[in-house]
């Protein structure tokens, strides 16, 4: 069906076209919506719609001065500078209570297993309004609401499940007779996990820190609750411009966004790429 | 450690798997048979010896996972008991007025009661301002029985300010500092509600209200909020859902018939937008469909459309949806594609030459083994939307609202807390129903990433 066949009906023929019409509609309207910020967030003027000097490609239509906003804006700045803080610090904790813990599931004398995958990916299932409510009383009594330390551990609960999960999926397939080679070779079992376990998983280590990264890095609800005005992100300040001031600034903190996803997005695909080698699974 | 040959060991991994039950059985005895004889170098029957291997091993894999999960216990779970908790807890009255209840027991609950009662009462409210400021309780009494009756916080808060110049008799004193206290409803509030654990916020969640008579009745049909905003929720993710399926149904299949090469090409436009910040998109949104937006802007310019009539496609309903569709669709693509990836086009080409229209093979042969996507991708984005927030939040206005919505405002505006939980009660409850299904339907542990 991939190419038409010499004997198809004109019916079909134009089936066959229509399909392929209808499919390049609904992957545009995957993903013109994104394309359509990059250029405005250079619009010289504070509108959301292209201009018409914008159309006719005039260089002054054209400006920066949104980005310049964005890199003068103490507010935005500060905001940059939380969710780094905020999105590495869960993410380290995250990746090394997750990889353990798929370490310890993925081993074959595991009891409970599907209970406890159950309890380990709830944050995953449970609406996010819902954790986040539980969690703003919480930390309030314990007076971590509005701390530094009360959104990172927020934020490491919601980035523990991807971890489990990637790691979990690397370690299917695990030759465990490499480990106990090791272990008859006298290494310890330190040695061992670092040795011989942590290069092997290390594509669905990293890929479950750049997801729980990326949980961290894009989370608002549990910030509007729990975080402070010290406290606040990128999606935090992006919420509240959407809400009160909208300019092009936001247009210009999208494009950038969007850009770093695409990033992740690249090394990703290539971290699984590589694990699929590694473990001598051709891809595709 | 012992040395052993090929017994029950690690290579006999998947233990506990009933479909291997006869061969573990038969493995088991012979085992058992060998064990007998046998014994480790100290002298310890072999059998044993294993059982402790085995037992230090299960220890060892829990110690593994022990520390995410008594984090997630501290930090997650119990935070959510705890608030699901606040959603029956119900201490206000109880603690503000325990000479109070204990005069209204014998009370009848038509006529109001006697001056006994005024007189505990009197007794209580004093007791309370005699107490240091941050441990009285009059206050929180005021907002909670505000919660059922709205006129009781400014009587309870007019009379504790006139509280040192009431005098005996107090039931007359007290009906001259607020006339709600000559109402019998106020006094029926207080004793259904002198109890620690009360039904009353899932009572109000429900759009129930207690009649005249004390019984649970449904509120009269204006005054419904909750009902219908579960239903409405239910209904935006159902039609989010079909919209994802109608949309997301023909490119997985034109993916799944393409090259891998190609294939994986297409999908970075699935994967661009499902790695793109929430925000982000829902900001895409909000400059394609504002009234001075893209699509409204180049409607007029192309002159189809009046700048006076631009087009409302924001801040209602059609925008969470469209929204909210596109934000969702990649959760049905993915799964979808990968169950369509691995049917066999000779099923098709098998179909057809047996005498099948294009249509009959595609409904009778295609379809049905592309259900089990359709489940999974179908649950997760229903499970998904009728637990979101933000969108909805920012594009839905007044009429594109969500339960989340809901309890967001009750959490922070009208800080009626008990409320807020019972609602997220609910909604976690729904959404733990969904996803059991889910877990039924593909397992939990087949969940794939990107």
């Amino acid at each position: 069906m991939e190419s038409l066949p010499p004997y198809a009906t004109p019916l079909e023929r134009i089936w066959f076209y229509a399909f392929r019409v209808i499919c390049g509609l609904i992957f545009f309207f995957l993903v013109a919506p994104i394309v359509v910020m990059i250029p405005l967030s250079f619009n010289a003027q504070p509108y959301f719609t292209f201009t018409p000097e914008m159309l006719t490609f005039q260089a002054e239509g054209y400006s920066l001065r949104w980005y310049e906003d964005l890199f003068t804006s103490d507010s935005w700045m500060r905001s940059i500078r939380n969710s780094f803080v905020i999105g590495v610090s869960a993410t380290v904790l995250a990746t090394a209570l997750g990889t353990l813990a798929a370490l310890g599931l993925s081993r074959p004398h595991m009891p409970l297993k599907g209970a406890i995958m159950g309890l380990l990916i709830s944050p995953m299932i449970v609406p996010l309004i819902i954790s986040a409510a539980g969690m703003f009383f919480f930390y309030s009594s314990i007076n971590l609401a509005q701390t530094f330390p009360g959104v990172i551990l927020a934020h490491t609960a919601l980035g523990t499940p991807f971890v489990v999960i990637t790691v979990t999926a690397t370690l299917v397939g695990f030759d465990h007779s490499l480990t106990r080679a090791a272990a008859n070779l006298g290494a310890t079992p330190t040695r061992t996990f670092f040795k011989i376990t942590m290069p092997l998983i290390l594509p669905g280590v990293i890929s479950g820190a750049l997801f729980a990264f990326i949980t961290s890095f894009d989370e608002i609800v549990i910030v509007l609750f729990v975080a402070g005005v010290e406290q606040r992100t990128i999606p935090r300040e992006m919420w509240s411009g959407i809400r009160e001031q909208i300019s092009p600034t936001i247009l210009s903190v999208a494009t950038i966004l969007v850009m770093i996803s695409i990033a992740l997005l690249t090394t990703v695909e290539l971290l699984r790429r590589r694990s699929e080698r590694m473990r001598g699974i051709s891809p595709g | 450690m012992i040395a052993l040959g090929p017994g029950p060991d690690n290579r006999a991994a998947p233990t506990g798997n009933t479909g291997n039950a006869n061969m573990a059985q038969a493995e088991g005895v012979q085992g058992e048979v060998t064990a007998e004889k046998l014994v480790t170098a100290d002298g310890i029957p072999l059998k044993r010896s294993m059982q402790r291997a085995e037992r230090r091993r299960k220890l060892m894999a829990f110690l593994l996972v022990a520390p995410l999960l008594a984090f997630l216990f501290v930090s997650f779970i119990f935070p959510i008991a705890q608030m699901m908790w606040r959603s029956v807890e119900n201490p206000e009255v109880v603690n503000a007025l325990p000479r109070t209840l204990e005069a209204l027991e014998g009370w009848d609950g038509e006529d109001l009661p006697d001056e006994e009662v005024y007189a505990a009462l009197y007794q209580d409210m004093v007791a309370d301002q005699e107490l240091p400021r941050q441990e009285q309780r009059t206050g929180p009494l005021a907002v909670r029985l505000n919660y059922e009756l709205s006129a009781a916080r400014s009587a309870i808060a007019r009379t504790a300010f006139r509280l040192d110049r009431l005098e005996p008799p107090y039931k007359e004193a007290f009906l001259d500092a607020h006339r709600l206290w000559g109402n019998p409803e106020l006094w029926r509030i207080i004793q259904r509600e002198g109890d620690p654990f009360t039904a009353s916020y899932y009572i109000a969640a429900l759009d129930m209200t207690y009649s005249d008579e004390g019984e649970v009745v449904m509120r009269d049909e204006d005054r419904r909020l909750y009902v219908p905003l579960f239903g409405r929720t239910f209904m935006l993710s159902a039609v989010i859902l079909g919209l994802t399926f109608i949309l997301g149904f023909p490119i997985s299949y034109f993916m799944s018939i393409l090259p891998m090469r190609k294939a994986n090409l297409l999908m970075i436009f699935v994967l661009l937008p499902f790695w793109t910040s929430l925000l982000v998109r829902t900001t895409a949104w909000i400059v394609l469909l504002q009234e001075q937006g893209v699509i409204n802007s180049s409607l007029v310019g192309l002159g189809l459309l009046d700048a006076e009539n631009r087009l409302q496609m924001i801040y209602n309903m059609t925008g969470t949806i469209v929204a909210m569709t596109h934000i969702l669709l990649p959760f049905m693509v993915l799964p979808l594609y990968s169950v369509m990836r691995t049917i066999p086009p000779s099923y098709m080409r098998a179909a057809k030459s047996l005498g099948a229209k294009p249509w009959t093979a595609f409904r009778r042969v295609y379809f049905p083994q592309t259900l089990p996507g359709i489940g999974a991708g179908g649950v997760l984005v229903f499970i998904i939307s009728i637990g979101y927030y933000i969108t909805p939040a920012l594009v839905g206005g007044q009429d594109g609202r969500m339960i989340s919505n809901e309890i967001a405002r009750h959490m922070q505006q009208s800080l009626n807390w008990g409320l807020a939980a019972a609602l997220g009660t609910m909604l976690l409850v729904s959404v733990l129903i969904l996803y059991w299904a889910y877990n039924k339907l593909v397992g939990a542990d087949n969940l794939k990433l990107g």
